[in-house]
């Protein structure tokens, strides 16, 4: 398991590689990454805020939790901050399990408490102003899924 | 003990963190406190529902326990991903 919380841009290709590269008991890698979208046009630069006591340890136990609800190889996840422009990559996360279904739950798991569980916020500053970016009330219900029955 | 404030937290109250002597014994009583110091906390604070709060890096509840701790983080919602 490894976990980044790095202000440096991250290879995409590199990383994607690394992580699959030497592996023959795992037959299946996923990868998501998520991208600076210029939502309403005009986006000049988005600020990413962290809390970097917590960013660290939040993200590991979000991994651990993740490796102990599904069967993993591996996690990845990198997270960047600070000043960053449309179409940069923000973060990514690759999972590697035996079979698909583990490393794609597992992959969308991280996500949804990645958006809301680590401690990042966004600043979008644009033509006109800037302004924080506001939690979507799905983000947080997306979590629900997750939530354990027994 | 430390508070730390976060995003447009931050930004109302005007620094990102300062050191706070306080007997408060729950993160909501000192919050309470705060916001008889000054407007800008108030305005910070008005709505509690709009805040998160983590007690030495853990996210806790407004109802948690002070006890032995030692920093103390109010936050917007959080934006990751």
């Amino acid at each position: 398991m490894r976990v980044s919380v790095q202000k440096a841009r991250f290879d995409l290709g590199h990383e994607a590689q690394a992580f699959a590269a030497d592996r023959t008991d795992m037959g299946a890698i996923v990868t998501f990454t998520g991208i600076v979208r210029d939502v309403a046009g005009g986006l000049a630069e988005m600020e990413i805020e962290h809390y970097p006591a917590m960013t660290q340890k939040a993200i590991e136990e979000i991994a651990q939790e993740a490796k102990d609800r599904w069967s993993l190889g591996d996690v990845l996840v990198i997270h960047r901050y600070g000043m960053l422009q449309a179409g940069e990559m923000i973060m990514m996360v690759a999972t590697a399990s035996r079979h698909r279904k583990d490393a794609f739950e597992a992959a969308e798991f991280l996500m949804d408490y990645l958006k809301s569980r680590a401690p990042f916020w966004k600043k979008e500053t644009t033509e006109t102003g800037s302004g924080w970016v506001a939690a979507r009330d799905e983000d947080e219900s997306a979590l629900d899924r997750w939530a354990k029955s027994d | 003990m430390d508070v730390l404030y976060f995003a447009w937290v931050r930004e109302r109250i005007g620094v990102p963190k300062e050191t706070v002597t306080t007997t408060a014994s729950t993160v909501a009583d000192l919050v309470a406190e705060l916001r008889t110091k000054e407007d800008r906390y108030e305005a910070a604070f008005a709505d509690l529902s709009a805040l998160r709060v983590a007690v030495d890096q853990e996210l806790a509840d407004f109802d948690a326990s002070l006890d032995g701790a030692r920093e103390v983080a109010f936050f917007p919602p959080m934006t990751g991903g």
